[in-house]
């Protein structure tokens, strides 16, 4: 039953906008690839594409050996053919047909027996915990409950592969929590592969296996949630992942182990890079003291804003504006002097030129 | 191998234009755009090619003329020859005269109507606001022919007194009974309903809370109504202007039932007159100049308010208002409200009512009532010789007629606006889409009579390989269809978007090809919107007159039409019958539709 998918040199252009420019990706069989990105960025074009409901302007498309789009041999299979199930945002349940008939559509087209396809609705159902409610009509539901009933429609006739839209985007927040638990047991309970789109990260780093960032129709970093959020590939990714935001600082490395940000030097390995470069460090990897320690530097704390599970202290000097998380509710003063320590492991410096991580030369 | 290649890239191109081709937004876009290619653009190409060339009948006074070459004789001798005067600038004058007129006194008899039904504590408000729309639905030269009757004068119309004669006792002067006056009150008391709708909807659009807000802050009365109420209400009134005095400039019954007696012609029944003996070429000038005018307003007014859709009433969201205390006139409010409303609907029906009744003409005396003009047999005196009615088998025929072309008309329309709609928000963004929507708005820009003008131009001869239509019943349905594809195509869009892409693209995934898509996802969502666009396209063709009047033969008469050719003929009496009997039909096509769409008689004008 996996499938993989493997996009090639996928453009799509509206006018004289190209929304996905030139983007070539694998999906591994199984697998749970998140398209993160501001809104804009491409993503549900992408998907759209994959599910066959835009017509791309170049490139291929493999579902599993099956190649269902190519430009150059002027092939695209319809969505229907492609054997894949989508949940939209809106989730787009037909709104004159109840329960049992939004789910079994798709399985009338396929012909299948009255009993068997009461049997998928059943156990559709119960694998989204709504049995019984065959005989309702969508608007006799509420936004969860409707959200389930589209993840069900999905099951009902067993895709190779799961397609979903930002489908938690119209929950509230909490319900948001607990589907993102529920559709990760789905995704491991079918096996199905899945790409996933959402402009929210903590969807993408809670339920990925990889996360593809995107930002004007190019895919800047495809990696695991751990890698896309510790070692952000680039300046764009660093910046849009995380929350708070990672400190992102001008610096100067000498090509050896320290990096000089103007008021004060840090440890670091600069994989010999010489020259500007962005310092990004995130806001969990900086401990505060409140009194002079060894390779802390002295700070002002600007405000504190504790939350309960962590607070948020934002320091200064002079200019040099650095936000720091830290674990509990912090009993700092604001205006206070402290010192702040940043984890040398933790510091991934960027190419100022370019925005590139600086890696090791292998 | 270079070849093998080069071939390959044909292939996949071609796939992919077939591929194209064969999106159902596409292939329908592309009939739709055919179709209104022949259905409007081809027309109006036509009318305006007859006026730019030497047509048969020229031969007469321009013996040296070749027929189909190009000359510009036709807009000289409109335009500036000697008979410019009668067969242009005079009718243009009477036509602007009479739509500016009717257009102020809508405006004030609408304005205020609106006014005091949303934004005083008038008593009854709820059934003035019910009411006030009848007229509109009434055929519009209704209010004309219930004039003739109480003010008819002796002197132009045969012998018979009006009933305005027979109570007073001297016969009215000419001025009341026929001529200018009498057409901008009549089309006034129809069309007010423009400027009642939009300023009510701008009305209650109006957060009191604002004007509210401007009295706490100190403002007074004057200055709150200046910078708050009038920015908000002036583009409503705007609207109701341009598209009362559109209408107004297009109309043909009223005119024609007060007007030509006097020889008091407007461009429409000018261009009625240059049309029927024959004159085709000056009567298209007449109505490129009329569809000029129509263009220039209806521009205008965009401009103004900056969108085609300004005529469309905002869904008034009804707030608290806090509503004007009339105090001790609360009273006379009501009354005036209460009389004016009889004048304008009760009466006129009660007299065509009478005049229906009466067996002669002009006797009011009890033993002069028959139904003769209703049941009456055949053979009498009366009505030429004709049965009444009820048992006339020509009025029965025009009927028949009436009622295939509004069930034809609306059937098609309502189909049209939805796969309309289809391709133009499916495709939304594509230069197809784009050009659908504003051919889709030409014809709401050409007044109904000239459009009429145009279908002739057309369908006189053959157009590629559909025969000459002039004087078929398919014409009558196409020429009514074409007419209303800007309200269809709106109403469709509108479905459309409320259906919006992603239900259909579920059934796409789910495998459903177009159409099971179309019979199991689209049609079933937009059933309301096609059922409510049907019933109000049915009525609004019963009563449709300027637009065929000029397309009609005796085989293919309508109703609306029919009444015409009785008034012209002088048979008045059973002219009000059939009025009356088009009223009763629409009244209650009106009702049903209200009833249809859960509320008011506005929302079932579809305006």
């Amino acid at each position: 039953m996996k499938t993989t998918i493997e996009i090639k040199n996928l453009t799509k252009r509206f006018g004289d906008v190209e929304a996905v420019k030139n983007v070539s990706l694998t999906v591994d069989p199984g697998s749970f690839l998140t398209l993160l990105g501001p809104s804009g960025c491409g993503k549900t074009t992408l998907l759209r594409c994959v599910a066959g409901l835009e017509d791309p302007d170049g490139g291929d498309i493999y579902i599993g050996d099956k190649l269902v789009f190519s430009y150059d041999r002027g092939i695209s299979l319809s969505p229907g053919e492609r054997e894949l199930g989508l949940v939209f945002q809106s989730y787009a349940l037909w709104p004159h047909m109840k329960v049992d008939k939004n789910i079994t559509f798709a399985l009338e087209i396929q012909k299948m027996g009255k009993e068997e396809m009461q049997e998928r609705v059943k156990e559709s159902l119960a694998e989204v915990q709504m049995s019984g409610y065959e005989d309702r009509y969508p608007r006799e539901m509420s936004g969860g409950q409707q959200q389930r009933i589209a993840l069900a429609r999905m099951l009902a006739y067993r895709p190779k592969l799961f397609l979903m839209d930002e489908p938690l985007s119209n929950l509230d927040a909490r319900l948001r929590m607990d589907m993102r638990t529920e559709i990760k047991r789905l995704h491991k309970a079918s096996d199905s592969t899945t790409i996933y789109v959402t402009h929210d990260q903590i969807e993408a780093l809670t339920m990925s296996s990889k996360i593809a960032v995107m930002k004007e129709g190019v895919i800047h970093q495809l990696d695991t949630p751990d890698k896309v959020y510790h070692y952000p590939a680039d300046l764009f990714v660093a910046d849009f992942i995380g929350n708070p935001k990672m400190n992102l600082l001008d610096a100067v490395s000498d090509g050896k182990e320290s990096i000089d940000l103007g008021k004060f030097k840090l440890k670091a390995e600069t994989h010999n890079f010489v020259g500007d470069i962005v310092v990004g460090i995130r806001p969990e990897e900086i401990t505060i003291f409140e009194e002079p320690t060894p390779d802390a530097i002295e700070f002002i704390a600007y405000s504190v804003l504790p939350a309960g599970a962590d607070s948020t202290v934002l320091a200064h000097l002079d200019d040099l504006e650095i936000t720091i998380k830290e674990s509990g509710t912090s009993k700092l003063n604001m205006d206070e002097k402290i010192w702040l320590k940043f984890n040398p492991d933790a510091l991934n410096l960027y190419d100022k030129e370019t925005g590139k991580l600086i890696q090791k030369l292998e | 191998m270079e070849k093998s290649v080069l071939s390959r890239r044909t292939i996949a191109s071609s796939r992919r234009f077939v591929r194209w081709l064969t999106k159902p937004e596409v292939l329908l876009g592309l009939i739709m755009l055919f179709m209104m290619y022949y259905m409007i653009i081809i027309p109006l190409y036509r009318m305006v090619e007859t006026t730019l060339t030497w047509q048969a009948r020229d031969l007469i006074t321009n013996p040296d003329a070749e027929v189909g070459k190009f000359t510009l004789f036709h807009y000289t001798r409109m335009l500036t020859g000697a008979l410019s005067e009668i067969y242009m600038f005079k009718p243009l004058m009477h036509s602007f005269t009479i739509a500016i007129g009717a257009t102020l006194i809508a405006l004030v008899i609408g304005g205020s109507l609106a006014w005091l039904v949303v934004r005083t504590d008038m008593p009854g408000r709820k059934l003035v606001n019910q009411l006030a729309l009848i007229p509109y639905i009434m055929p519009s030269w209704t209010l004309a022919q219930a004039w003739v009757v109480l003010f008819k004068s002796r002197a132009v119309s045969g012998g018979t007194p009006g009933v305005f004669e027979a109570l007073v006792g001297y016969a009215p002067p000419q001025w009341l009974s026929y001529g200018p006056l009498p057409i901008m009150i009549c089309s006034a008391l129809h069309y007010y309903t423009f400027f009642f709708l939009f300023v009510s909807a701008a009305l209650m659009s109006i957060d009191s809370n604002l004007e509210e807000a401007g009295e706490l802050m100190g403002a007074s009365r004057w200055r709150i109504l200046r910078k708050i109420t009038m920015p908000l209400v002036v583009p409503a009134i705007l609207s109701g202007f341009i598209m009362t005095f559109s209408k107004v400039l297009g109309t043909f019954g009223g005119p024609n039932i007060l007007g030509t007696p006097v020889r008091y012609y407007v461009v429409s029944t000018m261009m009625r007159g240059s049309m029927s003996v024959g004159d085709t070429a000056d009567g298209f000038v007449l109505a490129i100049v009329l569809i000029m005018f129509s263009v220039v307003t209806i521009t205008l007014n965009q401009r103004l308010i900056g969108t085609r859709r300004s005529y469309e009433t905002i869904g008034g969201r009804g707030f608290v208002a806090n509503l004007s205390k009339l105090g001790r006139w609360k009273n006379f409010f009501r009354n005036s409200v209460v009389v004016f409303q009889i004048l304008v609907i009760v009466l006129p029906l009660g007299l065509l009512l009478l005049s229906s009744v009466m067996l002669r003409d002009g006797q009011y005396s009890i033993d002069n009532l028959s139904l003769q003009h209703w049941i009456g047999p055949r053979g009498t005196v009366y009505n030429s010789g004709e049965p009444g009615v009820l048992l006339n088998p020509h009025v029965r025929a025009a009927a028949w007629n009436s009622i295939k072309l509004a069930l034809w008309t609306a059937l098609f329309t309502a189909l049209i606006g939805v796969l309309l709609g289809y391709a133009i928000v499916k495709g939304r963004g594509s230069r197809l889409s784009k050009i659908l929507e504003q051919l889709a708005y030409i014809p709401y820009v050409i007044p109904g009579i000239a459009f009429g003008a145009v279908y002739i131009a057309m369908f006189l001869k053959p157009v590629g390989p559909i025969p000459p239509l002039y004087g078929t019943f398919a014409l009558l349905v196409i020429v009514s269809v074409a007419k209303h594809i800007p309200y269809s195509s709106r109403s469709g869009v509108s479905a459309m978007m409320q259906v919006g892409r992603e239900l259909e693209e579920a059934g796409e995934v789910a495998g459903a090809k177009v159409v099971r898509r179309f019979r199991q996802i689209i049609f079933p969502l937009t059933s309301t919107g096609f059922v409510a666009g049907f019933l109000l396209t049915f009525i609004t063709t019963m009563r449709e007159l300027s637009l065929i009047i000029m397309l009609v033969t005796p085989e293919t008469q309508v109703l609306a039409s029919k009444t015409m050719f009785y008034i012209e003929d002088g048979n008045d009496q059973m002219a009000n019958v059939v009025i009356l009997i088009l009223v009763a039909i629409t009244a209650l096509g009106n009702f049903v539709i209200g009833r249809f769409r859960g509320g008011s008689l506005q929302k079932g004008l579809g305006l």
